[in-house]
């Protein structure tokens, strides 16, 4: 090897160096960047730790590994004109470097199993909330309160498409975030409407598939008031990056009252929502509501020209559905499609009004002019 | 017209054909070897230029290039398309070259079956980038293809599933020829305890791939017969479970991801003991591990599924095994430092990348080991952190042993010597990029980032910047490792038969270039 290569190849060797310690520079920033999120559970900080133990010993293995391996490309070479030696076998050595390893990784299973069962452990829980995966958002069922609602990314679409700024909790926000009392063991039920989901939050050290038709339990107990996020954890179609979930946990009093708030609304809402459902609305009142029902519920697939996508997302202007029967149009909005299973079943997202607004929107728009009306009377009896 | 690959070496062979017939019709295992090598070595282009396309978005937060469901489906193809298309074609493109010269045979047990072999290949990768412009595009449901999304999507979906089944059947038949011709075509006196690492990992493999690319096919094939024929295997609305389809799945894939680690173990092994001037340490260990790594690995597949669910007791079956199988894994990282250990060893490119392979591999290693905790896995799985260590599994490590195989035996193949500044240039090139793109990715995960998403929030930024510009430095490298070849292939200087002074092993007493028809009479082994 020539000099030049020589003092070339050493150079790029401690540039490349140099390059894999910039993180360890930026470490003044702030170390959570390169390590698990503040565990905020039991289970959390007993995974923390147990990562933190095997890393340890993985580096360490690895580290004197290297050491041979470096020290013979210094030393052991034929520029030195150093001999080789001819040995190919040692038979202690290797029975030696076979149970070491053997012993290290034996070792490592004890607290690990320990932390399994702990973490699959969800009996005698204070309470228990059923957790829905949906494409693209979660549902929170507070089983025996009669409190649920929907969780939806609410992330202006202007910020994604590059419109807006960023906001600081960017793509990690929630009209409906899950509340949760603090110290008190939760029990979550998950299950998914449509297709694999995964409810993950970094700091609870939970993670649970979500799995249509079948129900997985999994539970946490959290340390400390705050709000915490995570984001769904298995690929569930085009949104899959676009639904957050969001805890606030706070301390038992508080959400107690927050509680006792839910259930009122929800009196309140669902009075409301049968008030609405007896009157008639115009033209123009149900087209202005189902614009906003339109935006948050169909814009994402269907677009916001009712173009939808060739091939993948029907288009809405002149569309078949929405230019021909009503019932047609009414039972596929509500009923979902038995030959697309993309679009899904709103009929128990949507209330009466939201579903009539809606379809009445896009049967008069996108250039759509049928003039048809769609009452929250008719949704009602099309459920019966 | 006199390439090194030319056929008019051979005393009195001009009855064959020359041009596009030649290569149409080769039953030759040094032609189908060059196929094998060039067709995977174009999908690698193309799968890496979907890679570019999926950093190119993640460079900053906010969607600017690509819409979600397309990002989806670079994601899915670059997957289906590195594992099918480009690294097993370049492993089996290295059996077909090397086995029979490596055995002193005259060629592969079953030529025409070989040429067959090759030949499905490119129909097959036709259909699976052509789905991209399928209605509704290509299948966006990830590599793994988990009901019931792969169900939802389009026939993008179906014409990716008649893709993985000729591949598939291209491989079974290729695996079926490598064993025959090891097991019967080894010259007198080579048994099996004699012969090259890298016969021996192949003979691993082939059996491997025959008993676990039929599974693949089954599970495609159910998916194929839920979204058209009414079947429910994985609807529990029928009775059936999405989860089966994970575990028929990953009893595939796990064994998989060995299937391409193992001849890449076989190369390392070829490369480091002529550049260390030593024999391998512990030939007889480096069998037994290779035999448990290939049985172990048949034993762990859940633990791509601590997640959804499992009972206590498979949780812990399968994390206890996948942490057994570090223990034969090791071995050979230890007795490939042993042999390194107290040579005399040179640095040209074959060397390097074998040395930079096993500094990666180790590191992924190190990250198997952890993702193999349970527990921990929970907060790992279907992060970043996953992404970062099969990249350094896969493409540092299989991709880099692929490199040292190329530059150790490009010499024979072609007659001539690489450019060494060239390839050395390569070697660090590469080196650092793949470093820069994927090192931050361990970061990314710890912090929280999921897998397949084409947009993150903004705590994930600065690392995603940092892997997008080594992507592109990564991938630009290898058009140089692309001038380096044809570079050699049409002139340099001119190789020996013994390449390296180091080499031992039979095609190291063939000519350079080896020709067309070696070994007509078998050697003797001594």
């Amino acid at each position: 090897m020539t000099a030049k290569l020589m003092m070339m190849s050493n150079l790029a060797k401690a540039s490349s160096w140099a390059l894999l310690t910039l993180p360890g520079m930026a470490i003044a920033e702030s170390s959570a960047k390169f390590n698990f999120q503040t565990p905020q559970t039991p289970v959390a900080h007993q995974i923390y730790d147990l990562h933190l133990i095997v890393l340890g010993i993985g580096v360490a293995i690895a580290l004197v590994v290297f050491l041979f391996m470096f020290y013979a490309i210094l030393r052991h070479r034929r520029s030195l004109c150093h001999q080789a030696s001819q040995f190919s076998d040692n038979k202690a050595l290797t029975i030696v470097w076979t149970a070491i390893p053997l012993l290290i990784v034996v070792g490592m299973a004890f607290p690990a199993t320990r932390t399994v069962v702990a973490m699959k452990n969800t009996s005698s829980p204070d309470m228990t909330v059923k957790v829905i995966g949906y494409q693209w958002k979660w549902r929170y069922d507070y089983l025996g309160e009669n409190v649920s609602f929907y969780s939806d990314l609410s992330t202006p679409r202007d910020q994604i498409e590059n419109r807006a700024e960023k906001g600081e909790n960017y793509l990690l926000e929630v009209d409906n975030p899950l509340v949760v009392p603090v110290g008190k063991k939760v029990r979550i039920l998950v299950t998914a409407n449509d297709v694999i989901h995964s409810w993950w939050v970094p700091a609870f050290g939970v993670k649970q598939d979500a799995i249509p038709g079948f129900v997985r339990d999994s539970w946490f107990e959290v340390d400390t008031p705050g709000i915490y996020r995570g984001q769904c954890a298995e690929l569930c179609g085009k949104e899959h990056g676009f639904m957050p979930i969001v805890v606030e946990a706070l301390p038992e009093e508080q959400y107690k009252t927050w509680l006792a708030e839910q259930q009122t609304k929800n009196k309140v809402v669902a009075a409301a929502a049968s008030a609405a459902a007896e009157k008639t609305y115009t033209l123009d009142e149900l087209k202005t509501e189902g614009e906003k029902v339109y935006g948050g519920s169909c814009l994402a697939c269907h677009q916001a020209n009712g173009q939808g996508v060739p091939g993948a997302f029907p288009a809405l202007a002149h569309g078949p559905i929405t230019t021909g029967p009503i019932a047609g149009h009414v039972d596929i909005v509500m009923n979902g499609s038995k030959k697309n299973p993309a679009m899904a079943a709103w009929k128990g997202q949507l209330s009466d009004l939201d579903l009539a607004a809606v379809i009445t929107y896009e049967r008069n728009a996108f250039g759509n002019t049928t003039g048809d009306i769609v009452q929250p009377k008719d949704i009602a009896a099309a459920r019966k | 017209m006199n390439t090194p690959l030319s056929i008019a070496d051979d005393a009195g062979r001009r009855d064959q054909p020359t041009g596009i017939l030649r290569w149409l019709t080769s039953t030759n295992h040094k032609d189908i070897g060059t196929l094998y090598l060039f067709f995977s070595f174009t999908m690698f282009i193309v799968g890496g230029i979907m890679a570019l396309t999926i950093r190119a978005e993640l460079f900053q937060p906010g969607l600017q290039i690509v819409q979600p469901e397309l990002f989806n489906e670079l994601t899915t193809l670059h997957g289906l398309i590195m594992v099918f298309g480009a690294f097993m074609p370049a492993l089996v493109g290295f059996a077909n070259w090397q086995i029979p010269m490596m055995i002193g045979a005259p060629d592969m047990a079953f030529p025409r079956l070989n040429n067959f072999s090759f030949w499905l290949l490119p129909p097959a990768a036709i259909l699976l980038v052509s789905s991209l412009f399928a209605p509704g595009g290509a299948t966006g449901a990830g590599w793994t293809l988990y009901p019931p999304l792969s169900v939802q999507m389009g026939p993008g979906m179906d014409m990716a599933i008649f893709a993985i089944h000729i591949l598939g059947v291209s491989s079974i038949i290729g695996s079926i020829n490598i064993i025959t011709t090891i097991i019967n075509m080894r010259a007198p006196g080579m048994t099996l305890m004699k012969m090259p690492m890298f016969v021996w990992t192949w003979l691993v493999t082939a059996y491997m791939i025959i008993l676990v690319m039929p599974v693949l096919a089954g599970a495609v094939t159910m998916l194929l017969t839920d979204r058209h024929f009414g079947t429910h295997f994985f609807n529990a609305a029928g009775g059936g479970d999405p989860v089966m389809f994970q575990h028929i799945f990953w009893f595939f894939g796990h064994p998989e991801v060995y299937i391409l680690i193992l001849p890449s173990f076989g190369l390392i092994s070829e490369v480091i003991p002529t550049f260390a001037r030593k024999p391998l340490f512990g030939y007889r260990s480096m069998v037994i591990a290779t035999c448990a790594i290939a049985i172990i690995s048949c034993l762990v597949w859940a633990h791509h599924m601590f997640t959804v669910g499992m009972p206590v007791a498979g949780q812990l079956f399968f994390m206890y095994v996948s942490l057994l199988v570090a223990v034969p894994t090791g071995v050979k990282v230890f007795n490939w430092t042993a042999t390194m250990w107290k040579g005399s060893l040179s640095f040209e490119t074959p060397m390097l990348f074998a040395v930079g392979f096993l500094f990666v591999f180790v590191m992924g290693g190190v990250t198997g080991v952890i993702l193999a905790i349970a527990p921990v896995d929970v907060q790992m799985q279907d992060t970043y952190y996953v992404v970062a260590h099969f990249h350094y599994t896969m493409v540092a490590s299989t991709l880099f042993a692929l490199f040292a195989g190329t530059y150790y035996w490009l010499p024979k193949w072609t007659g001539h010597m690489y450019d060494e500044t060239l390839g050395r240039w390569h070697f660090w090139l590469s080196m650092i990029f793949f470093n820069v793109t994927f090192f931050p990715m361990h970061f990314l995960g710890l912090a929280g980032m999921p897998r397949r998403i084409p947009d993150y929030p903004l705590q994930f930024a600065n690392f995603n910047m940092i892997a997008s510009i080594g992507a592109f430095g990564f991938g630009l490298t290898q058009l140089l490792f692309l001038y380096t070849v044809i570079k050699c292939i049409r002139g340099g200087e001119k190789a020996p038969a013994k390449v390296w002074d180091g080499a031992k092993g039979l095609e190291w007493t063939l000519p350079s270039p080896a020709p067309h028809h070696s070994f007509q009479t078998p050697p003797v082994v001594g």
